[in-house]
């Protein structure tokens, strides 16, 4: 049986392909102003890698901020439960999940099936989300490739108090003017996005191991950050960014 | 009738054109020789009415503005006069509302009096003063201490004392001694509508429900603005008996019901219609919620045959006026009672009292009955604080989670 799972978000949209138990092909590309036409610039080129052709596809989920707007996908599910289920697939051992989108962010406690025993979400607010860095890394003129990185070398990392983007932006300025290291500030802002997301996922019963999914989850500094507040080690898998598809393909496939 | 078709309650018309009525009848307060009083929802509204003065209710106006989806221009509105976006979207539209700003109909009826009972918060007495200035017109405020842990006799003897004032306030301000036998006409009528309207409510302790909380949000004007009045009796005498006709032939809210969810907090006015149906969607029914059932929930403190002396009792204790243990107390029972797969609680930001603690409730309730908990955060009245693609997620998330837990029960 061929799958598809697509995942639709704010700000990039994956798709993977799976026949069994198997990942045949993946793709990324960014979602862009028009959602749905977002998903074929990843389905199509995905199905070609993996030399399928699209009518022999059994069965298509979406997932996603998007997912309504795949005209063709089968079924929609959200990103909770797909999460919840690729995560599991990707290490089965798994309990919590952080998943940072792009707008938002949440955390998933799972039972040994990889089923979803409960879950939160960050408030209305970006803050706690991906946006929160892109707004930080355009301020600090650090494209998003390095941030995270960058940020392990800091020693003395600035406290951010605020714990609204706009806010944080401009305090951020207000330490560039100060001369504050690049470095110090952005483990500062790893900080603050890290003791969020801590303060929310505590609202579940967090059970270890923890797992790092979605976009964010490549942000060395940002998994470095969320390990010091949870005092354990943070798994991230090197398809965490395709979390939400590989679940959404999984469900495909029941 | 199958209980797959939806059919639409009967009694909203009678309900429109009852309050129409009320309206016309207030906006002609003057012509007819009567007073007019704004009240707070939590009001003692029997007293007025032994006196025979119209109540108004701001927060009922409010309602009106947030389902005419002109809360966030009201909100602005009074943003622009200096009031800080920060505060309850009810005040800041009634103060823009009584500044020129018209509403869904036009503007409230002017006061005579205001009548302001902080037993739902501490923001109404900041803003019925604000009022109090601007109409010139006396205030007389009803202190009902918070009840962290129990209600004391002390803090019944303060109210009562205070419930003497307000009678000798009502007779120096109409020029007529108060009649406590009115007030026991008037008490025995608004006793008799809200055992009625905790009945009508408890209908929907059946599965497949008659009616949803979305319904129960509509046909609440009138134990708010007319409880002590035949009308109300009459009313609600009436919305029973369709709902339990509806029983009996089936016919439900939600066709096809699959999930019951109780409701916590104040409705958002302007989106009700679409929430009620991204739950349909999952065949989720919102069975009951905390927020119409407060005009019911002291029922058992009333002594119909004596009314005036249950008033303290009462009053000193409604939903909003307890401390949070006994607020999620309520929650696990009401939990119990409609027999409930989840719970939704809406973060009011506009609502402090209603919001605050809600984390604190989810614990107990997940700890005492293992249900799912959403917590929504939006606006009753202001449509900035919606933002429909997170609550869509939520909502889809939660009820794949409700799916979930009830396939494991039936494996």
């Amino acid at each position: 049986m061929v799958v598809a799972g697509i995942d639709v978000g704010s700000t990039t949209v994956k798709c993977v392909v799976m026949k069994g138990g198997e990942i045949l092909a993946t793709k990324v590309a960014s979602t862009g102003y028009d959602m749905s036409e977002a998903w074929g610039r990843v389905l199509y080129p995905a199905l070609e890698e993996a030399g399928v052709k699209k009518e022999d596809v059994d069965r298509i989920v979406s997932t996603g901020y998007g997912r309504e707007c795949v005209a063709e996908a089968h079924r929609q599910v959200t990103e909770i439960t797909c999460h919840g289920k690729g995560a599991h697939f990707l290490s089965p051992e798994v309990r919590t999940v952080i998943d940072i989108g792009g707008q938002d962010s949440k955390a998933i406690s799972l039972d040994e099936g990889g089923k979803v025993l409960d879950f939160v979400m960050n408030d209305r607010c970006a803050a706690g989300t991906g946006r929160f860095l892109e707004v930080m890394s355009r301020a600090l003129g650090v494209d998003m490739e390095r941030f995270g990185e960058l940020s392990l070398s800091s020693s003395n990392p600035v406290s951010i108090s605020s714990v609204c983007t706009v806010f944080a932006e401009s305090e951020v300025i207000s330490m560039m003017a100060h001369k504050k290291k690049r470095e110090d500030i952005i483990a500062g802002i790893h900080r603050a996005i890290a003791s969020r997301i801590f303060s929310m996922t505590r609202r579940l019963r967090i059970q270890e191991p923890i797992m790092l999914t979605g976009g964010c989850a490549r942000n060395v500094g940002l998994k470095k950050a969320l390990e010091d507040i949870f005092s354990c080690e943070i798994v991230v898998h090197e398809l965490s960014q395709l979390t939400g598809a590989i679940g959404a393909a999984l469900m495909a496939r029941s | 009738m199958s209980e797959h078709i939806h059919v639409p309650i009967r009694a909203k018309k009678r309900m429109k054109e009852i309050m129409t009525h009320y309206f016309l009848e207030a906006f002609d307060a003057r012509n007819q020789g009567k007073k007019v009083a704004w009240i707070t929802s939590g009001g003692p509204v029997e007293p007025l009415l032994a006196m025979d003065i119209i109540p108004i209710y701001p927060e009922n106006h409010g309602a009106m503005i947030g389902a005419a989806k002109m809360g966030e221009e009201m909100c602005r509105a009074a943003e622009e006069m200096g009031y800080c976006g920060d505060l309850c979207s009810y005040a800041l539209s009634d103060i823009a509302c009584s500044r020129g700003k018209q509403g869904p109909i036009g503007m409230l009826p002017p006061p005579d009096m205001l009548i302001c009972c902080n037993n739902i918060c501490s923001t109404v007495v900041k803003w019925y003063e604000i009022q109090a200035r601007y109409f010139k017109v006396p205030l007389f405020v009803l202190d009902c201490p918070m009840n962290h842990e129990g209600f004391s006799p002390v803090v019944e003897a303060y109210i009562e004392r205070q419930f003497e004032e307000f009678f000798h306030f009502l007779s120096q301000i109409c020029g007529r001694p108060f009649s406590r036998e009115r007030l026991e006409e008037v008490g025995r009528l608004s006793y008799k509508a809200q055992l009625l309207w905790q009945r009508v409510l408890d209908t929907t302790t059946h599965s497949p429900a008659p009616m949803s909380a979305f319904d129960a949000f509509f046909h609440l004007a009138l134990i708010v603005t007319l409880r002590g009045r035949e009308v109300c009796v009459e009313y609600y005498s009436e919305l029973l008996q369709e709902m339990e006709e509806r029983i009996e032939k089936g016919i439900c809210a939600v066709p096809g019901e699959r999930f019951r969810l109780l409701w916590d907090n104040l409705p958002i006015w302007y989106n009700t219609r679409w929430l009620s149906e991204e739950f349909a969607r999952y065949g989720a029914t919102l069975v009951a919620d905390t927020y119409t059932s407060a005009w019911c929930s002291t029922l058992s403190y009333i002594d119909p045959s004596d009314f005036s002396s249950s008033l303290a009792r009462a009053y000193g204790r409604i939903y909003l006026n307890l401390g949070i243990d006994m607020m999620a107390e309520q929650v696990v029972d009401m939990i119990r009672r409609y027999n409930v797969d989840g719970l939704v609680m809406h973060s009011n930001r506009s609502c402090k009292p209603y919001s605050f603690g809600q984390y604190y409730i989810q614990d107990v309730v997940k700890e005492k009955t293992g249900i799912g908990v959403l917590i929504l955060e939006s606006d009753m009245l202001d449509q900035r604080n919606f933002t429909e693609a997170q609550i869509q997620s939520r909502i889809g998330a939660f009820m794949e989670l409700l799916e979930q837990q009830k396939q494991k029960r039936s494996t």
